[in-house]
């Protein structure tokens, strides 16, 4: 039953408790979804290798899905020696964004000044091109991991901050104005409402952080002058016209990025199940 | 004690922007409630009884006139249930927010929750529970704030109309074994005379009393019996209302 199909039920059994449902909103099952997915993959491969095999195409240019396949399992210890050197990076800046991010936003929520000052300069901190400071910052904190966490920190940071920002001023008005008739002090009212209603806004933008994340760890291995990771692999493999390897280090990124992606949707229903219920106050 | 006293309150609104329009939500507005009485409000919507129970909390400061009242907890219309604490860990929060200890504050929730119905459901977040239970859960949290005076802003006017007879025959009783001062905002005429001793009809905006109307009713009483049902038309005639 959808969540507005519950207006429609007999009072009479309001008064009742209700028994205890998971998730409100009507889902395609699991399986159909994955076969969906399956299927679009198929069909692009299909595509892909019939576009290869027959258009005439430099395999150096566009490999065939085949010979992609053929380099993910002949380089694979190659691939994932890199992938753990990536996911690390990826993992650890992940880490220091959300843990700044949700510090960042909690101030910025708390002081109007703060936030009035620096959410502009938050703004800008996103257009800030990558490729032109990664040589720097690698002559600032030199080639070891240092510079990567400062750039993937920094493209993961901004959508964190944001969402759980956001998370912070959805509050409801009468909450705070009940807390306030509570003699709840400014730092209690955040210890007790606002920081836990902010963990789906960290959520949410953790989620978004891991796609953008993956791309900045690419760059900062390849602009950043990296003798490790998929990036790297990736930039190494062109010019020795290994381009099936290349697109071998690019797939692995997407499925790196899609399984940490579930892992966090995981996460985020078992710590914060109640983000996902009908809103509080409705009794319907 | 001093119970409530609202002395010729005015409340004036100003709309955001250069031109700014007026609103005024009160004009010399009084109440009275004595320390341990049911006074409730009616009036039409956005008469300013939100307004004038967020006065008597002390969270609005008045334009004109005086407001002076013990100190007073609020009750809004919808129950405010934190989504991911347990039904005792939400009337405990009156405690937290003081600095109570967790392990106290539960503590001292437990044996309302035996009072009123709520046992076994102590672990059970607010999304399993029924909108009645959801209100009860509420109003231990309103009443573990110890505070002398109540101030409820319509707080069944969101359950459904089988639900909130029952509460209100419940808070009947509630209010008979624990007597407070309670401000008690509502449009529903039926329910003001039926929890109340005293009636204050408001006007529309600007909003004032124009009518009082003792109850003076044995209680417990029904929304049928003669009296009511007579003290209603009074003031539903107060209000302006077509009979």
């Amino acid at each position: 039953m959808t969540r507005f199909g519950r207006i429609g039920d007999p009072p009479a059994t309001l008064s009742v408790p209700r028994p205890r449902r998971r998730g409100g909103r009507r889902r395609p099952s699991g399986l159909l979804g994955a076969l969906g997915t399956a299927a679009i993959l198929l069909a692009l491969l299909g595509a892909w290798e019939l576009y290869a095999q027959v258009g005439g195409v430099d395999p150096l240019i566009l490999p065939a899905p085949h010979q992609v396949a053929s380099s993910l399992w002949l380089d694979r210890s190659l691939l994932w020696d890199n992938l753990r050197v990536t996911a690390g990076e990826v993992l650890l800046g992940i880490l220091v964004a959300g843990v700044a991010g949700f510090a960042c936003a909690v101030a910025l929520h708390v002081s109007l000044a703060l936030r009035r000052s620096t959410y502009p300069l938050l703004v800008a901190s996103q257009t800030i091109p990558i490729p032109l400071v990664a040589p720097l910052l690698v002559v600032w904190l030199g080639f070891g991991l240092g510079p990567k966490l400062v750039i993937i920190g920094l493209i993961s940071f901004f959508p964190i901050v944001v969402t759980t920002l956001d998370a912070l001023a959805r509050v409801d008005p009468e909450q705070l104005k009940l807390l306030r008739t509570l003699d709840a002090s400014r730092w209690r009212i955040l210890r007790h409402v606002e920081l836990p209603a902010a963990l789906p806004g960290l959520f949410s933008g953790a989620k978004v952080a891991v796609a953008v994340a993956v791309i900045g760890a690419v760059f900062a291995e390849v602009f950043g002058g990296s003798s490790s990771g998929l990036g790297n692999l990736v930039q190494q493999a062109i010019p020795n016209l290994r381009t099936d390897r290349a697109y071998a280090a690019v797939l692995i990124l997407s499925a790196f990025a899609i399984v940490l992606f579930g892992l966090l949707t995981l996460a985020e229903r078992l710590l914060v199940p109640w983000a996902h219920e009908s809103p509080n106050g409705r009794n319907r | 004690m001093e119970g409530v006293r609202v002395d010729g309150v005015e409340r004036v609104f100003r709309a955001r922007g250069r031109r700014g329009v007026e609103v005024v939500a009160l004009h010399g507005m009084d109440l009275r409630a004595a320390p341990g009485e049911i006074v409730a409000v009616v009036g039409a919507s956005g008469c300013g009884k939100s307004t004038l129970l967020e006065l008597v909390c002390g969270l609005q400061a008045p334009d004109a006139g005086t407001v002076a009242a013990d100190p007073a907890v609020l009750m809004p219309q919808r129950d405010l249930l934190l989504p991911w604490a347990s039904a005792l860990d939400n009337a405990a929060l009156a405690l937290r927010v003081r600095g109570v200890p967790a392990r106290r504050a539960r503590v001292e929730a437990v044996p309302w929750f035996e009072r009123f119905g709520l046992s076994g459901f102590e672990d059970a977040r607010p999304a399993a529970l029924s909108g009645g239970m959801r209100q009860r859960v509420a109003f231990v949290r309103t009443l573990l704030a110890g505070k002398p005076v109540l101030a409820l802003d319509e707080p069944f006017a969101a359950l459904d109309a089988l639900t909130r007879q029952e509460m209100q025959g419940w808070l009947a009783r509630v209010l008979a074994e624990e007597p407070r001062t309670v401000v008690l905002v509502t449009h529903d005429v039926e329910e003001a005379v039926v929890l109340a001793d005293r009636v204050v009809v408001m006007s529309p905006r600007p909003g004032r009393a124009v009518a009082e109307l003792e109850v003076g009713l044995a209680r417990p009483r029904h929304r049928t019996d003669v009296a009511v049902v007579a003290l209603r038309e009074r003031a539903l005639e107060a209000l302006g209302a077509p009979a």
